[in-house]
């Protein structure tokens, strides 16, 4: 349970959250439509004659974003409907060509589901998922680029979104925030959503409602088309304490559209239930009823990658990761990807298992690349350094043919480079050595040059023996073998 | 020899192709018929270059050996079906002067089969009417007159007037139709034409500006059965571009025509004698049933129980889906647009659609939005659903024990234009025996049977199962074949 509460003047308050996610589904074409959907073409471009609304023109629905609507719905364990039906929704406005929206209302393609979140502020719970059903988008409308015309760009009109709506399950922006990221995590693992809230592939309407702990609900506002997770976590937290406000110095909430204004974080009244709309909704009598058979099913099922709850279960047992380790590999679809190209690299220059090399492989991307990729402000989808090359470099270390100092200078250099490990190491003789004779030969020198501080070890004085190491690590050019460098000083020294 | 525009498409078809005459002599024939036809207002554009370049390709593909089904055959179509470069109007300002950029599914199959296009032919604005009086370019006028020698306009029928009418006055050989709710049969049984609504999803809507979504079927207008099979011909198929469209085969109902019905059991629906029918539709239909019997046929009463709320149920369904449909003219994309000073967007969609939507296609906008509306959906959409499933029930169990059903296709004959449309809800009743067959997607079509006291045609309807339309093209040919239907309009025009 979260312990967000809003301290009000009369007591403590609980916010009541419920998210309905809008999703566009990863497909080429339109929902209804051949045209395109690629992100950012020029004003209208990608408008069919259907999407355009031309008279005599008919939807044919796209199999593809079907699909990926019911691989999301398995992904979210939901009951699949065999049979839905896509519904108008009728109104008026100059972003929806038809005059309508095909939607599905009364038979969605998607029933219960639920999801595993765990929130930052508490412990993991089930948040339950009423539905998905599959829409298609609106055009957009611009108004401030003349001052007496409005332009619409019906680029996104009749693109396919997945409406997931969730249940009032959450109690605090936190949880509401670790289920958008759950929920956008578990869509790039299907692949059914590429969840870039900043293109507004993935945009969330908020529905916010508090009421004193134990108490029925409250009314509730909703919140439209936010568009990041730490803007949902900010409308949550303004609109709560706004109706605690509200109702503490007596006025009521109305049930209510309200938008939030990411400059001021605040969120404010768009239009109330009074002037909603009546959609007037009824079955679209130009499409068939969808009717899903068992092969269908089974391609989509078959289909379906290891979602992160399960690969995570997998990195913290038989790869024997820690939680934080499996937490941090499996949130992202691309880093898992990643790591398990990764691994099976390292694992191959080794000849071992995965399981053995699997921690290694693990600090190394989670300290090592991901701080370089830090550093130089790109993803892991565009890494200079491929995970065959990360697993070069491992298996370069575990042959002791690199020191782990070493290693940090040959990665360093792939970076800069792009060139392969094993071709540094040769180029540049990075290779560290173990030749006793040779360390020898070189303690011998430093011994020599520094006979005070040999006395002074010798008399007692035993932290000398890291200057000892350092001088002949320097003289070898960080390429002794630190173990063997180690060993030789303590016989020389200790003699 | 008879006159070309006298032929019918077979006859065009066979002679053309036996080399009694060139295509554009045929073309040229019913172009100047179309030209000497203006009186009766049945095309909204002639397009005579249209049907020659199709002539002059038909007769270059005869001369080098390629004939296709419908070389040499020139048409009407209905300004209901987009045609590439075109105007396409639905009979209403708001389109007028939209020219589509693509051809109707329909339209492309016809052309493509050699046919060439006459003009677009009138009709009620958006397929909305039963007397073609609702056209926002005038009402089309029955080439028909009443024997009292009076000269009183009559109505060809709705909404697919301009066809009839076209037909009729011998303009055009054949043409298309679109029947929502008995608009290809109801005016070919005002007009002495055939005509016939194949099953719904048999042919595409793609391309063809709709009306009423689950109801809207295209369907060939011509002078005889056989000439109906063969356009329905090339004019039947699966479209992928059309949801609702059947993947099925097109049958070949011209060679499969037959008029011998023995074994074949023709049903007799009681309810559809309705209070106050002409004693002449009565002595009509026992004449049908008198030359069914004649052709073989065994003739069963069955019974549709839920026959009287077909009308009220079709009233609401089709105005419901209509007031979805035309929310897509807005003023917008194409068509007229009327934009008063200082107007915004509300304004602009208001003006647009005051001037460019007549007073029928408003009456049923406003309906639809009523009965959509949230606080009357169950009342009014919903119940009206449930009464279509019964409906269509009815009609499964009573084929259960015929094969074909005969009926009157309209309660009287052709009325005077002006006569019923001050009272939509008697306008409506002309529908009152086409519209059972339309809410439950069956193929039925009328053949002219017979006239009136006043020298009127009168039609008889057939009514047939899903995908039947061969059993009912054939009932229809046994009609035709005893009726001897020779009557014609005699041209005044």
């Amino acid at each position: 349970m979260s312990s967000y509460r809003i301290q009000g003047a009369t007591g403590e308050w609980e916010v009541v959250i419920g998210l309905e996610v809008h999703a566009q589904i990863t497909t080429e074409a339109k929902l209804f439509s051949g045209a395109s959907t690629k992100f950012g073409a020029e004003p209208n471009a990608n408008v069919s004659l259907v999407d355009a609304a031309m008279p005599g023109m008919l939807p044919v629905p796209n199999k593809e974003c079907i699909r990926q609507a019911v691989r999301t719905g398995m992904a979210i364990g939901a009951e699949i409907h065999r049979w839905s039906r896509f519904d108008r929704k009728n109104y008026f406005y100059a972003d929806l060509p038809q005059g309508y929206q095909i939607s599905q209302l009364y038979h969605p393609l998607v029933g219960e589901g639920s999801i595993q979140i765990e929130p930052e502020d508490g412990v993991s719970k089930t948040v339950g998922i009423e539905r998905i059903h599959v829409e298609q988008d609106a055009g957009k409308l611009i108004h401030d680029q003349h001052p007496t015309r409005s332009y619409v760009d019906l680029n996104r009109s009749g693109v396919a979104l997945m409406e997931i709506v969730s249940r009032p399950d959450m109690r605090s922006p936190a949880e509401a925030g670790a289920y958008l990221r759950k929920l956008r995590s578990i869509l790039r693992y299907v692949g059914s959503c590429d969840g870039n809230m900043e293109e507004g592939s993935m945009r969330a309407d908020v529905n916010v409602s508090v009421r004193k702990v134990g108490d029925e609900l409250g009314t509730r506002t909703e919140t439209k088309n936010v568009n990041s997770v730490r803007f949902v976590m900010a409308a949550i937290e303004y609109e709560a304490n706004r109706q605690v406000d509200v109702i503490e110095s007596g006025g009521k909430i109305v049930q209510e559209t309200r938008l939030f204004d990411p400059d001021k974080t605040e969120t404010r009244s768009m239009r109330s239930k009074e002037d909603a709309h009546d959609y007037r909704y009824f079955p679209d009598p130009d499409l068939l009823p969808l009717e899903l058979d068992d092969a269908f099913l089974a391609e989509c099922e078959a289909s379906l990658p290891e979602l992160p709850d399960a690969k995570r279960a997998r990195y913290e047992g038989p790869l024997g990761l820690t939680p934080y380790a499996a937490g941090v590999l499996t949130a992202d679809v691309e880093t898992a990807r990643w790591f398990e190209a990764l691994l099976a690299e390292a694992a191959k220059a080794q000849g071992k298992p995965e399981a053995d090399v699997a921690k290694a492989a693990s600090n190394w991307l989670i300290s090592d690349l991901f701080g370089a990729l830090n550093r130089l402000g790109r993803d892991i989808a565009n890494s200079p350094v491929s995970p065959a090359q990360g697993g070069q470099l491992l298996g370069l270390v575990a042959d002791g043919t690199l020191s782990g100092s070493l290693a940090k200078q040959v990665f360093e250099i792939m970076l800069e480079t792009g060139d392969d490990p094993a071709k540094i190491v040769d180029e540049r003789g990075m290779r560290q050595t173990s030749d006793t004779g040779a360390i020898d030969a070189v303690i011998a020198d430093v011994l020599a040059a520094n006979a005070d501080k040999v006395a002074d070890y010798r008399g007692g004085k035993d932290k000398l023996f890291g200057f000892f190491v350092g001088q002949t690590m320097k003289a070898m050019a960080g390429k002794g073998n630190p173990g063997v460098v180690n060993e030789r000083l303590k016989a020389a020294l200790d003699g | 020899m008879t006159s070309l525009t006298d032929l019918t498409i077979a006859g065009i078809r066979d002679g053309f192709r036996k080399g009694d005459f060139s295509a554009r002599e045929v073309a040229d024939a019913f172009n100047g018929a179309v030209a000497g036809g203006k009186a009766l207002n049945a095309f909204l554009i002639e397009t005579p270059e249209h049907a020659v370049a199709a002539a002059d390709e038909a007769d270059r593909g005869r001369a080098s050996g390629e004939l296709r089904a419908l070389s040499g055959v020139p048409l009407g179509i209905k300004d209901l079906f987009c045609t590439a470069g075109y105007q396409t109007t639905a009979a209403s300002h708001i389109l007028e002067g939209f020219v589509p950029t693509y051809e109707s599914t329909i339209t492309a199959k016809l052309f493509g089969a050699g046919a060439g296009m006459l003009g677009k032919l009138n009709l009620d604005q958006f397929a909305m009417g039963s007397s073609n009086e609702t056209s926002a370019f005038g009402n089309v006028i029955s080439p028909w007159r009443r024997n009292d020698g009076g000269t009183a306009p009559l109505a060809p029928g709705g909404s697919s007037g301009g066809s009839s009418a076209a037909i009729a006055a011998r303009m055009v050989p054949g043409a298309t139709g679109t029947d929502t709710g008995g608009s290809i049969r109801q005016p070919a049984a005002f007009t002495g034409i055939s005509g016939i609504k194949p099953t719904y999803g048999r042919c595409s809507r793609w391309g063809v500006v709709a009306f009423a979504s689950s109801l809207d079927q295209a369907g060939p207008m011509a002078r005889d059965v056989r000439d109906c099979a063969i356009l329905l011909e090339n004019m039947a198929g699966f479209d992928p571009k059309d949801s609702t469209s059947l993947d099925l085969a097109v049958p070949q109902w011209e060679a499969g025509l037959s008029s011998d019905l023995k074994g074949k059991r023709i049903g007799i629906p009681k309810e559809y004698r309705v209070d106050g029918m002409p004693a002449e539709i009565e002595a009509l239909w026992s004449q049908g049933i008198a030359w069914a019997k004649d052709a073989g046929a065994e003739i069963v009463e069955v019974s549709l129980p839920h026959t009287q709320y077909a009308l009220p149920t079709y009233y609401i369904i089709a105005p419901a889906e209509a007031s979805s449909n035309l929310a897509r003219y807005d003023g917008v994309r194409y068509g007229q647009r009327v934009l008063p000073d200082h107007a915004n967007l509300q304004d602009m969609y208001a003006a647009t659609r005051a001037a460019g939507f007549g007073p029928e296609v408003k009456r049923r906008i406003l309906i639809g939005t009523y009965v959509l509306s949230a606080g009357f959906y169950d009342a009014y959409y919903t119940k009206a659903q449930k009464v279509r499933a019964l409906i269509a029930r009815d009609f499964e169990r009573a084929f259960e024990q015929c094969d074909v059903l005969l009926t009157p296709t309209a309660p009287s004959a052709a009325f005077g234009l002006g006569e019923k449309s001050a009272d939509p809800l008697s306008m409506y009743l002309n529908d009152v025996f086409t519209v059972p067959a339309s809410l439950a997607g069956l193929p039925a079509m009328s053949v002219p049977a017979g006239l009136d006291a006043q020298g009127l045609p009168l039609g008889l309807q057939i009514i047939g199962k899903p995908l039947d339309e061969q059993g009912v093209l054939n009932a229809g040919l046994a009609i035709e074949e005893r009726a001897g239907f020779t009557a014609r309009a005699g041209k005044w025009w």
